[in-house]
């Protein structure tokens, strides 16, 4: 390799500093949760450090209670996701016919009806089915959400899968099962788990619906955060402090998952 | 039920015919074709019955608040919504929002891509907070940005104003929708550019060594070379985002709730604001309907790019 030139020196200035501008609101807030409440209107780097906010965020709020709707949602919607996903993936990729393809494309179009578009009867039918303010509801949604992406994700990485390997374990004599167990479940399973962490993602930052459909009981994060619009939102300590227990898990979920996050998000059209 | 029935009648690949015929190996059997049938049913059924009782509700006279209201409306609610003061507001806002943040996104994340193509120390780690944004939920970036950075008198871009000698803007009161864009912006940034960064290091080694011996300046090069490359990844940034954005509410709920007036009321908060506060189902839906349409252009587009990699994929 060469040596650093110039160039290199100036483009990594560069880069660290477009880096520094767009991670900085995150990092305030970071900051901001270990303030007083005094001293988060000073924009101090420097000052001692408090855990008061989040002990006040706790006491004073249900915060436990969102925080655990989050993860039943997120997780519960995810876990079915796949229930649903894994089969009809592995018929896809190891079983397809010439109605594949478009059944998969078809799949994938469901994704790009907006939101708003249905918001009147899935209310309405949320209200009749007493599905409003349940977690039930909202695992259901983001189900139906997330089930189009986790389908496709889960059929490509089942088509990395030689098709020689499976038949060669036919003719060993292995099972149904056991050729899931012993041949499939491992080769795929890093597959899986970014498709899991994808779908947990964004089951977890989801707005919409939650904002919707969940007011007291159901409600996860999202929902609590909006809470703090106003004139809570002037507590910027517990603000910062709550939204930092909310996003700073996800936020670790996502760069781990950053490689295969882009074919995820494209639906492959993109690699 | 189409695509179900459709699957089931056919038959089986070649590969799994020939183990099937072996002795003692388990056949494909026919009950393998019904694995992805749930996932089909739930889709065809979220697809067809929320969107056909949209389109019912469209054409009916449905107040939640007056059971007396009712009955068949023909065009009506269409009319109303046409009629209503916040209506050209919302449709303006809609596409001002989109097209800005598209612009923005776009342009921006092909510069960005085009930087972090390049070798520096530390790379690796500053992509990860570059995309940390798209990470972080709505509400939280609607509100750390409404109130730690655009607060009129606290927030940072005031005190940084003030150290400037310049007067500190009332970001929401005087120029809410810029607000918007801007947090908008930050969180579809990373999208954008970990899309057009990705696309982009799938650009040939040889294509640039050639480009290089052929004296090409990085000008001409970035013109020539890698906006063509990267036009597909581009399309499909476009198009996700155009379906994302029609459908954007945390942020203007947790912000402005759609004003100052109908300042930054789009079709999603518009929609929301008929039918959950003023309970008019009819006319709601007239307006859910409209922004399926405008979806369903940018689907269509997409839907062939989609199309196009999958025979080319597998």
């Amino acid at each position: 390799m060469e040596r650093p030139s110039l160039r290199t020196w100036v483009w990594g200035l560069l880069g660290w500093l477009t880096a520094a501008v767009l991670f900085f609101p995150i990092f305030w807030m970071t900051i901001t949760a270990f303030k007083t409440e005094q001293g988060a209107y000073q924009p101090n780097l420097f000052f001692i450090p408090t855990l008061d906010s989040f002990r006040e965020v706790f006491a004073r709020s249900r915060y436990a209670g969102f925080a655990l709707n989050s993860i039943c949602i997120s997780f519960g919607s995810t876990l079915l996701c796949f229930l649903l996903a894994i089969p009809a993936a592995y018929r896809m990729a190891f079983f397809p016919t010439r109605k594949t393809q478009s059944t998969l494309l078809w799949m994938l179009s469901t994704k790009m009806m907006p939101s708003v578009g249905v918001l009147l009867p899935v209310y309405l039918l949320f209200r009749s089915a007493g599905l409003l303010d349940s977690i039930w509801g909202l695992i259901a949604i983001y189900t139906l959400i997330n089930l189009p992406v986790c389908v496709w994700m889960t059929y490509t990485y089942f088509c990395e899968i030689p098709a020689a390997i499976l038949e060669a374990a036919r003719v060993d004599g292995a099972g149904f099962w056991s050729e899931i167990r012993h041949v499939l479940a491992p080769m795929a399973l890093p597959g899986l788990s970014s498709t899991a962490l994808l779908t947990i993602i964004l089951s977890w930052n989801e707005a919409f619906w939650s904002l919707n459909l969940t007011s007291a009981h159901a409600a996860p994060l999202t929902v609590f955060i909006a809470s703090y619009s106003s004139p809570e939102g002037l507590f910027w300590a517990k603000l910062s402090a709550a939204s930092l227990l909310a996003v700073a898990p996800i936020l670790v979920m996502g760069w781990l998952t950053q490689k295969q996050l882009v074919s995820g998000l494209t639906f492959g059209a993109v690699k | 039920m189409d695509p179900v029935s459709g699957t089931m009648r056919s038959s089986t690949l070649p590969s799994a015919d020939a183990t099937a015929s072996m002795p003692g190996v388990e056949k494909p059997g026919r009950w393998r074709v019904l694995l992805q049938t749930p996932s089909v049913v739930v889709l065809l059924l979220w697809m067809t019955v929320p969107l056909a009782l949209t389109i019912y509700f469209s054409f009916l006279r449905y107040n939640l608040l007056n059971p007396e209201v009712r009955g068949f409306a023909g065009l009506q609610n269409y009319r109303f919504l046409w009629e209503d003061p916040a209506f050209f507001p919302a449709i303006r806002n809609t596409l001002v929002l989109i097209g800005s943040v598209l612009v923005i996104t776009v342009g921006l994340g092909t510069l960005l891509a085009v930087l972090y193509d390049r070798r520096f120390f530390g790379r690796n780690a500053a992509t990860l907070l570059v995309i940390a944004p798209f990470f972080v939920m709505p509400t939280v970036s609607a509100l750390v940005w409404k109130n730690m950075i655009m607060h009129p008198v606290y927030g940072l871009l005031a005190l940084a104003f003030g150290k400037l000698g310049l007067a500190p803007i009332d970001w929401f009161g005087s120029c809410p929708m810029l607000a918007l864009i801007i947090i908008l912006s930050w969180e579809w940034l990373p999208f954008a550019f970990l899309i057009l960064f990705t696309s982009l290091k799938s650009l040939d080694a040889e294509q640039k060594e050639a480009a290089q011996i052929d004296g090409a300046n990085s000008v001409q090069f970035f013109f020539h070379i890698t906006i063509p490359h990267l036009r597909r990844a581009m399309s499909v940034v476009v198009m996700i985002e155009t379906i994302f954005l029609l459908s954007i509410f945390a942020e203007i709920y947790t912000t402005t709730s759609g004003g100052p007036g109908t300042a930054t009321t789009n079709l999603a908060y518009l929609v929301y604001s008929l039918g959950l506060q003023q309970f008019d189902v009819g006319i709601a839906s007239a307006g859910g309907i409209l922004a399926v349409v405008l979806a369903n252009i940018a689907a269509f587009f997409l839907v062939r790019i989609l199309a196009g990699s999958l025979k080319g994929g597998h």
